[in-house]
């Protein structure tokens, strides 16, 4: 009886609050916009029995996934999320790599206090780390008086409102996710290994590229995933450092609820988006479960 | 055998700058005297003079705190309860569903889950406050403590739990009385974690909260959209130093726990 | 003076403790235990003893309530234990981890099951102050189990797993973890426990040295079944199969065919050579194969042909292990089998009478070896 209530309770809850908000959504967004409160038609009469059941189901269409075909702005936006996401994962690898080897090759008593300056920034506010890049990057801000300052540009760079902005908020507030992974699979590594591969003939940087590389592939590739999935449906970064010209799934979805009050438009984005997501998910899980398997 | 090199040093350096400047910046220009926050004008508190005063940010700072506390609470007892089912569960109908439930919100992008959450409490006619912030909070937080439980639950010795049958306890009072003290580092990191989440949260509160209740983070959204304001400095700079100052107390409290096992361990083996 | 020898399984009055009756116990297409039927008696120092992978842990785990039986039934005290939860069992179980509470002190620990029972609290506090006693830990009463050392941890275990005074006491491999110096000590002190409390013990054990020295009877194991159980010098001298003889302890096996001979039997083992005697209370028919099993210290050596030995054969040394009180000689016969024969080294190394490549006589009595069937 108490494992029952064990598993229910929880079991419950999400099912109440994160498995029916889904079949919401899907329903809705197979919906038409109404001009009523919910905004949207058909609802759902059970006063009406099974001739309302029937009726409600006869409603419903995907009228809302042609639109999204048709109209330019959403397939760009998934385009350009894809894109502007897969872009600055890849920055993040380029910066974030060396900082995990640094880490990993310092000495032991520097380590903790390194660890503990990667994960401090994990409790701090995304959005205040997101806000204080717009007094830098703005046309006055601390790297265009910077630059102007050292005489390497005479006119100041716009860079704030721009996908620049954007890849570098990502790569900012991304960057812990990609070092950690790749840092735990640096310290686990022996390091006579790169002395047996010197030993057998390499020279260091073929050693690196040889051995270190290829023992790390595994943070690399679960610290990629977990930049390139939130960054896909980011909001708050392009909404903030990004212009009016930079399109992320996330920000049309969010303007298409608030600004347009088009709700079955909005839950048939979040729909392919979800769709979209999938697969790197499911690629991800099966990563974690190889390298949990290779640690037995 | 380590080799740290001017490369690796190089790299730390400019990596630790990348992360800390830009929040250094912020705290130094949240003393700055000058409204114009690019400009410095001489060294001055009056910003967090004026944010005291500043009732709005003052009412949505406590809106925040309360919901972080109850979301956070309600979410160790139900992420704790999960964890113990994913674990020590065993076999039961939709146990597929459930540990797909738990991981599933940790990868979701936040505008879904709050989309979907607003039509769920539009759908059953709930009026939006403080309570449905609670219970959107709640169901996501609740997935990263089941997650941190779990992998300390994990590498739990089941024979101290048998143990304990064994000497006489119900299911119950071994839980009580052995399981959860011993897990109690990894219930406590996940209240943390959870109160830590929804302290942050801008995309699914926006969603879910009504007039009637504005956060801290959806207030400091609507302002910095204007653009870089003093007083917004002033209010991260006392966030960030709250948030430093826990996590350092923390780890120099795990890191002296840790020495003085060790000690104790060393000193145990020297007098066998 | 007269002492009665304990051994309740010779005495058909005796009433066992524990009565495993066609005991089955499978997880999924996998048999743990297979039809198993065995008594154990009260004041027994009973040892499982067997590869791993053979049960003893499931049998042991089955006694203590973790697992169910799939057949058959399990009596304690002659009462049916299906459907008996861990917790309501007078039997107590010290984990081959120990499994100590991290968190509380040794006093706690010991008192933890006492507690359960809801004592009063002066009787609690007498009891682990008799436990602490009897284990020699009344020094770390207040510390905690990371504070002190394996040895005493594993004191601590089996303190707190007598502190409920059980019928059953059961021990998980519990000298495992601790070196081998230490461990011979610990196995006299938990053979005084014993004899002390007057408890019941089953222990589980893949170390037959351990399982010899500690126990009363020791039950040997293999694939879900006891292939034999007798007292320690019966499964050394008179083991039942050519498993036992070879899992306790070093055994040369010479494979065979039997001719009755007078009241011994003649042993066939090799083209051109002459057959081996052994006397055996098994019966053999003509022409039947067998098992000849010698233990190795019970095999002389010596470089002329003895006269009065009923099995003498030559052979050449290939090999010497000195280990100090003992040498083994491996000595290869005619025939290409090899055969160790082992002798006490009572003289200084340096007047030792054999080196490699020595061609000696090996022999026995027509009572040294034990004839096997299978």
């Amino acid at each position: 009886m108490r494992r029952f209530i064990l598993i229910a309770v929880p079991f419950i809850w999400l099912m109440a609050l994160f498995l029916v908000p889904f079949a919401i959504v899907l329903k809705i967004s197979l919906s038409d916009i109404a001009l009523s409160i919910p905004p949207y038609t058909p609802q759902l009469d059970l006063t009406e029995g099974w001739a309302g059941i029937k009726a409600f189901f006869a409603e419903l269409d995907f009228e809302n996934y042609v639109f999204l075909t048709q109209d330019q702005l959403y397939w760009k936006a998934y385009v350009s999320s894809l894109q502007i996401a897969l872009i600055s994962t890849i920055l993040t690898l380029l910066v974030g790599y060396p900082i995990a080897y640094g880490m990993a090759q310092a000495p032991d008593e520097w380590r903790a206090t390194l660890l503990l300056l990667v994960i401090l920034p994990f409790w701090t506010s995304f959005l205040i780390r997101v806000y204080s890049w717009m007094g830098i990057l703005s046309n006055e801000g601390f790297l265009n008086q910077f630059l102007l300052w050292t005489g390497l540009i005479s006119t100041p760079l716009v860079i704030l409102n721009t996908n620049t902005a954007v890849y570098i908020g990502i790569v900012y507030t991304y960057l812990p996710f990609m070092i950690l992974p790749i840092y735990a699979a640096l310290e686990k590594m022996d390091g006579s290994l790169l002395e047996a591969a010197e030993d057998l003939g390499c020279s260091r940087l073929t050693a690196f590229w040889l051995v270190t590389i290829p023992l790390s592939k595994s943070g690399i590739i679960a610290g990629c995933f977990l930049v390139f999935i939130p960054a896909l449906g980011e909001f708050v970064i392009p909404s903030l450092l990004g212009g009016s010209d930079t399109l992320m799934i996330g920000k049309v979805l969010w303007e298409e609820f608030f600004s347009n009050r088009d709700w079955p438009v909005a839950s048939a984005v979040a729909v392919i988006l979800l769709l979209i997501l999938i697969i790197p998910i499911v690629l991800f899980q099966r990563n974690e479960q190889k390298q949990r398997e290779m640690d037995q | 055998m380590r080799r740290f090199s001017w490369f690796n040093a190089t790299s730390l350096t400019l990596g630790f700058a990348f992360l800390y400047l830009p929040m250094i910046i912020l705290i130094i220009y949240s003393f700055n005297a000058s409204r114009l926050v690019t400009v410095w004008a001489g060294f001055s508190t009056q910003w967090y003079g004026t944010l005291l005063q500043n009732q709005s940010f003052l009412d949505a700072a406590w809106v925040t705190v309360k919901v972080a506390i109850a979301s956070s609470t309600i979410a160790t007892v139900l992420g704790t309860m999960g964890a113990y089912v994913l674990v020590r569960g065993g076999r039961f109908m939709g146990r597929t569903v459930f540990s797909g439930m738990i991981y599933a919100p940790l990868v979701m992008p936040e505008v879904i889950t709050g989309l979907s959450l607003l039509l769920l409490f539009i759908g059953i006619g709930l009026d939006r406050g403080i309570f449905t912030i609670v219970l959107a909070h709640t169901t996501f937080s609740m997935c990263f403590v089941s997650v941190v439980v779990s992998s300390r639950l994990v590498s739990f010795d089941k024979s101290l739990e048998e143990a304990a049958l064994d000497l006489g306890c119900s299911a119950f009072d071994a839980f009580r009385l052995v399981t959860l003290p011993i897990i109690a580092p990894a219930v406590i990191s996940g209240w943390l974690l959870a109160f830590t989440l929804s302290l942050d949260d801008l995309v699914i509160a926006s969603f879910t909260a009504g007039p009637s209740a504005t956060t801290l983070p959806i207030r400091i959204f609507s302002a910095v959209r204007l653009g870089v304001s003093p007083e917004i400095n002033a209010l991260s700079t006392i966030m960030i130093a709250i948030v430093t100052i826990g996590v350092i107390t923390a780890s120099i409290l795990t890191k002296r726990s840790s020495l003085a096992k060790q000690n104790d361990e060393q000193a145990a083996a020297r007098t066998s | 003076m007269a002492q009665t020898v304990f051994a309740p399984w010779d005495d058909p009055q005796a009433k066992p403790l524990i009565q495993f009756k066609n005991v089955t116990k499978r997880f999924g297409d996998f048999t743990a235990i297979e039809n198993l039927t065995q008594d154990i008696y009260e004041r027994e120092f009973f040892a499982l003893l067997g590869p791993s992978g053979c049960g003893k842990t499931t049998l042991m785990r089955m006694l203590a309530g973790f697992e169910n039986t799939s057949e058959g039934q399990i009596l304690i005290a002659g009462q049916d234990m299906a459907n008996v939860p861990p917790n309501k069992r007078a039997v107590n179980m010290m984990f081959q981890s120990y499994a100590l509470f991290p968190h509380l002190s040794i006093w706690e620990n010991i008192a933890f099951g006492l507690k359960r029972e809801g004592k009063p609290k002066d009787q609690i506090a007498a009891r682990v102050d008799e436990m602490l006693r009897l284990t020699r830990l009344e020094k770390f009463a207040m510390r905690k189990p990371h504070q002190i050392s394996g040895g005493q941890r594993q004191r601590v275990a089996l303190a707190r797993s007598l502190a409920k005074a059980p019928k059953l006491l059961l021990l998980d491999e519990p000298l495992g973890a601790l070196d081998k110096k230490l461990r011979q000590d610990t196995q006299f002190e938990l053979m005084d426990i014993q004899e002390k409390t007057g408890t019941t013990f089953v222990i589980v054990t893949h170390d037959q040295e351990e399982a010899m020295t500690v126990s009363s009877r020791v039950a040997v194991m293999d694939e879900g079944q006891i292939i034999q159980v007798a007292t320690p010098a019966q499964i050394y001298e008179a083991p039942n199969s050519v498993y036992v003889a070879d899992f306790i302890g070093d055994v040369n096996i010479i494979d065979g065919v039997a001719t009755p001979e007078g009241d011994a039997y003649h042993i066939a083992w090799a083209e051109g050579q002459a057959p081996f005697t052994a006397k055996t209370a098994t019966r053999f028919s003509e022409g039947q194969r067998c098992y000849l099993a010698i233990r190795p210290e019970k095999v002389g050596i010596s470089a002329d042909r003895p006269a009065d030995m009923a099995n003498a054969v030559q052979g050449q040394i290939i090999d010497i292990a000195y280990l100090g009180n003992i040498s083994t000689y491996h000595v290869k016969l005619a025939n290409g089998q090899m055969m160790k024969a082992q002798t006490a080294n009572t003289r200084r190394l340096s007047r030792r009478s054999f080196t490699w490549e020595d061609r000696v006589w090996l022999s026995w009595t027509d009572t040294a070896a034990v004839v096997l069937e299978n």
